[in-house]
């Protein structure tokens, strides 16, 4: 039970409170799946941490090469943000279908990543963009890549009683680059992905110098279909090979039948569909400027 | 279990109440000041019943910490209505038949204001992105659809007469 709920002024104090209280307090952000699962008995805690009001939190930043994002910058903030609309639509894409816009105005894209949720919306489209985390403790401060955050399914590598993920980063968009996020889903607003893609390409004279694909659920955290990123690169821009590409994303796609996310059968027949269009929205945007 | 003396502004007026650390915004509305309006459904952020404005945005009462409520500027249908008339998207809610057992209503009510709060011509898809985390099991949402873009119109008109509703 929650006996006390702090609003550090510094991530330093953040740390700090949680070093004292030894694993008996825990770092909140937006709280709207942190909540729940205190309520269910999955968490304990003495002490919340709210990071709400730490000043340096908040915003999102381009600094020396990379669009940075702060613990407590919200989905419905990500969405808007001209910096992500220009560098990382796949990111812009994926906010706006989280939850609700209630939730999107509460929910926070790292604690979207802090969950570890195989298939959460922010996280897979932050997987294309070879994004890093910046995580504080007491002893100091760490880069971790984004996919070394995961434990497991459901399960994330950061123990939020002694951690703090302050940021995210990923490089900003080159010349000829590009991101998209699709997900299929049950009705338009308040549901989970049945499946969520996301790809970011490089695409030069017609040719894919590379193409980073993600699909998910598949596994703990977002997955890279390795077959498709290895068959594009050097592939000319074309339907075909984006065809293949789609039939070879099957190769790594190890669906679970679920009764909230459909069949395995159905989401392998159409997950080539999807990485075809995830791919050519790519293209397209980075086509653009 | 200590309780707290927080201060916010509710409905335009500042108020002091205690509350727990563990208490969620919702609870303090309903158990402690009586505003039974806001509505609890699933709980869980999935029905959007509980819906307030909070710092001027559409958020779940029911996954607020009570806390975080310290300094903040809240409205929750009981401070919609003008002393005289009902606002605009109350009226038009029920001139459109956009109410039926009403459950939903004070929830659809703040998150389709604060999407006008903003933006007094919105388009149809962004009055479904307001809405969309309010869940109706009566109307169909058509005629809550259709009662936002009315009360949207009202507001316009008034604004043009310099009213200031
Ligand atoms: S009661 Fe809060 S969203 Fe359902
Ligand atoms: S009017 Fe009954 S739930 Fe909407």
């Amino acid at each position: 039970m929650v006996q006390n709920y702090v609003f550090p002024a510094s991530v330093s104090e953040a740390v700090t409170v949680l070093s004292t209280n030894r694993g008996k307090a825990r770092i909140i952000a937006g709280g709207t799946d942190l909540l729940l699962e205190l309520q269910d008995g999955k968490h304990t805690c003495d002490v919340l941490v709210d990071l709400t009001q730490i000043a340096e939190l908040k915003n999102i930043t381009e600094d020396n090469g990379f669009i940075r994002i702060g613990a407590s910058v919200t989905h419905a903030q990500a969405a808007k943000s001209e910096l992500i609309l220009q560098h990382a639509p796949a990111l812009a894409q994926a906010c706006r279908k989280v939850g609700s816009l209630q939730i999107r105005n509460m929910g926070t894209i790292i604690g979207n990543i802090v969950t570890g949720n195989p298939a959460a919306d922010a996280a897979v489209a932050l997987s294309c963009l070879n994004t890093i985390a910046e995580v504080t403790t007491q002893e100091g401060m760490q880069t971790m890549p984004l996919e070394d955050m995961y434990a497991g399914v459901c399960l994330s590598c950061i123990d939020s009683c002694c951690q703090v993920v302050t940021h995210v980063k990923f490089p900003v968009k080159q010349p000829g680059q590009g991101s998209a996020y699709l997900r299929m889903e049950q009705r338009k607003a308040l549901a989970l992905p049945m499946l969520a893609v996301s790809a970011m390409v490089s695409v030069q004279k017609d040719s894919f110098e590379w193409a980073r694909v993600l699909i998910a659920p598949v596994g703990a955290g977002p997955q890279h279909a390795v077959d498709a990123e290895e068959f594009l690169k050097g592939a000319p821009v074309t339907p075909e090979t984006i065809a293949k590409a789609g039939q070879l994303a099957c190769n790594q796609a190890k669906f679970r039948s679920s009764a909230i996310r459909g069949s395995k059968e159905y989401r392998l027949g159409v997950l080539p569909v999807f990485v075809e269009r995830v791919l050519e929205a790519a293209v397209a945007n980075a086509r653009q400027a | 279990m200590a309780s707290q003396i927080i201060s916010f502004r509710l409905n335009g007026e500042v108020l002091e109440i205690a509350v727990s650390p563990s208490e969620m915004l919702l609870d303090v509305l309903r158990e402690k000041m009586h505003l039974t309006g806001t509505k609890r459904g699933c709980g869980k952020g999935e029905c959007g019943a509980c819906t307030i404005i909070f710092n001027g945005k559409a958020m779940n009462a029911c996954l607020i910490p009570a806390m975080r409520a310290q300094g903040a500027d809240i409205q929750t249908i009981e401070g919609v209505a003008g002393p005289d008339a009902l606002h605009p998207l109350q009226q038009s809610f029920i001139d459109k038949g956009a109410v039926q057992c009403g459950f939903c209503t004070p929830g659809m009510i703040m998150s389709a204001k604060a999407l006008l709060d903003k933006n007094k011509s919105p388009s149809k898809e962004e009055i479904r992105e307001a809405v969309g985390g309010n869940i109706c099991r009566c109307t169909g949402y058509i005629k809550i659809e259709e009662a936002v873009e009315d009360a949207a119109q009202a507001l316009r008109a008034n604004a043009v007469q310099g009213g200031d509703l």
